[in-house]
């Protein structure tokens, strides 16, 4: 006969609040400034019929969501899985590898491979070809026998910046027709979100949470690190592949919708982790997209509604960002 | 009984483990003693499966490392390495708990809150179960660990240097419960050790390791002695009996 179950234990060691834990609050708070940045997002400033406001600045806000949702998550699983708090995934270059995807996709195809089909298929293409590069990729470098993080920075920046260069090498070479249809893609701008892909990135996003779930019980195992990890039990390579995998398409996903977005999954990642105060994923997870969801969506409500700029935001986001990345590398060399 | 035949491991050109055949009776404290590099944790992390072989086998009561699930392992044989930098942050009770993830996979049952209320109170760790682990000192924390690794409830618990960090009192009552463990819940307890003494004192089984190879194996009575202990640290050692026990000297 199974035993009963009984719940795990409340995060021990934190003081109580109304009766509630303190990750449970530290939720509870984002829960709610979230929805107050979603509500002033849909009603500032709104002037005219609803019926045309609610479809226009929804599929607006959906894509804010859809970002905020795969940088926060993408984020933490890659941190759990190379068990670091300074890496993320755009700094090891997983969006210049995407941009370096479609850039070859018009190079060799021509650009009528990206006005041609159907922006969803074409998406969904990039997606699968980006999981079973990085796939490739990022196994011999996470996979093997530990390596030493710094080691890890110099390759993620020499692949960044590889990418980046044959990207850039392919699209001086292209038609000047071809690479405004690229270039378009390319600019980090929350303010004109790609909503063509909507439909299939939601169903990209849905997907790979559900396989996350399915994983959810061995991330914080894999948080002790690799040889506790192996120690307990888990299947590490399998699980491993799997999880930077699905890295890799929420990666993809916010890198299609709004371009490359270097520090803000380590702004959310960082914020999340010292907030909850606990490694947790059941409470870092949501607190790394809740915050992710406030700022995306109240920072675009504050500059658009409140200062009327427009494509600010990411150069906020990303100089905040990088302030934390200094911090925690000056934290790091300091002990 | 843990079998290892022709074990190897080489980085580029330096062969660290070169063809190690030994084997770890079961039951009792195995204690692995050798100078610095010699091999002794290579060879450890790769019994546990933490290290891929080059070549050679290892089995575990019949059960190839390489080829058996790692959570039908997980279920027989546990590991402690030196070195647990931890970047999550935990309280000790989080840790110990996670000793019982290979049976509950993240669900904890009221059997295995037995089990951990059980191992914190094996280490003395009662009053600091609700720490962080970032709040300990090195002693504390490496008890913590240790704490981890007896709650998994393994029939072989392998220990690279647990007396790292320990003081003299810690030390010892650490040694003392590794050999009630073994003693009460008959578990096979392998660990490797720096201080000979405690070698001595607590193995049932001592296996001398030296540039990759096993040098010497045997009871303690064969192992501690002048001639076998100066040879493998290359390094004059005089062994005295004081109270039936044999202690080396080495303080020249």
């Amino acid at each position: 006969m199974r035993e009963p179950s009984v719940a795990l234990v409340p995060a021990p060691g934190l003081r109580r609040i109304a009766g509630l834990s303190r990750p449970a609050l530290v939720l509870l708070v984002l829960a709610a400034l979230a929805l107050i940045s979603i509500a002033c997002f849909m009603t500032l400033g709104a002037r005219g019929s609803w019926s045309f406001i609610i479809p226009f600045r929804g599929r607006k806000l959906l894509a804010l969501c859809l970002v905020a949702y795969s940088v926060a998550i993408s984020t933490v699983l890659f941190q759990t899985v190379t068990n670091n708090r300074i890496l993320t995934p755009s700094i090891m270059g997983f969006d210049a590898l995407y941009i370096l995807l479609t850039t070859a996709t018009v190079f060799f195809l021509g650009a009528g491979a990206l006005t041609g089909i159907d922006p969803q298929v074409q998406f969904g293409i990039e997606v699968v070809v980006m999981v079973v590069f990085s796939g490739l990729l990022f196994r011999w470098l996470f996979v093997g026998e530990e390596r030493s993080l710094t080691l890890l920075v110099l390759v993620g920046i020499v692949f960044g910046i590889l990418f980046r260069s044959l990207s850039q090498f392919m699209q001086r070479m292209l038609d000047p027709n071809a690479f405004q249809v690229l270039q378009d893609s390319f600019f980090a701008s929350f303010a004109t979100v790609d909503t063509s892909l909507l439909v299939v990135a939601t169903v990209i996003v849905v997907l790979a949470s559900l396989i996350m779930l399915r994983l959810a019980h061995t991330l914080d195992v894999l948080g002790l690190g690799r040889a506790h990890a192996i120690n307990l039990g888990i299947d590490y390579r399998r699980t491993v592949v799997t999880i930077l995998m699905l890295v890799s398409v929420l990666v993809a996903v916010s890198t299609a919708l709004v371009g490359p977005i270097t520090f803000f999954g380590l702004l959310v990642a960082t914020l999340a982790h010292s907030l909850v105060g606990t490694s947790r994923h059941r409470y870092v997870l949501p607190a790394a997209a809740l915050l992710a969801i406030t700022c995306l969506v109240g920072g675009q409500t504050i500059l658009e509604r409140l200062f009327a700029f427009d494509t600010a935001l990411s150069i906020i986001i990303e100089f905040l960002g990088g302030i934390v990345f200094i911090t925690l590398i000056l934290r790091r060399a300091a002990r | 009984m843990i079998v290892a035949d022709g074990v190897t491991k080489s980085y580029g050109a330096t062969c660290v483990v070169d063809g190690v055949t030994v084997t770890l009776p079961k039951g009792g404290i195995t204690s692995i003693i050798g100078p610095n590099g010699a091999g002794k944790s290579t060879f450890l992390s790769m019994v546990s499966r933490l290290m891929s072989l080059d070549r050679g086998t290892v089995t575990v009561d019949g059960l190839d490392v390489t080829t058996t699930p790692s959570d039908v392992l997980a279920r027989r044989l546990s590991i402690l390495r030196q070195d647990n930098h931890m970047t999550a942050r935990l309280t000790v009770r989080d840790l110990v708990s996670f000793g019982r993830y290979p049976y509950s996979k993240g669900r904890l049952t009221t059997g295995d809150k037995t089990h951990i209320d059980a191992a914190i109170g094996y280490l003395n760790l009662a009053e600091l179960s609700e720490r962080f682990l970032d709040e300990l000192s090195g002693g504390q924390r490496q008890r913590a660990f240790v704490a981890m690794v007896l709650c998994q409830d393994t029939d072989y618990v392998l220990l690279d240097e647990p007396l790292n960090n320990l003081d003299l009192k810690h030390a010892v009552s650490m040694m003392q419960q590794l050999r009630r463990a073994a003693r009460e819940l008959g578990k096979t307890i392998v660990v490797v050790l720096h201080d000979i003494n405690f070698a001595s004192v607590y193995s049932d089984h001592i296996v001398c390791m030296a540039d990759g190879r096993v040098a010497h194996e045997g009871p303690p009575d064969r192992i501690i002695t002048s001639d076998v202990l100066t040879a493998l640290y290359q390094t004059p050692v005089r062994v005295e009996t004081i109270d039936g026990r044999r202690i080396g000297l080495y303080y020249e």
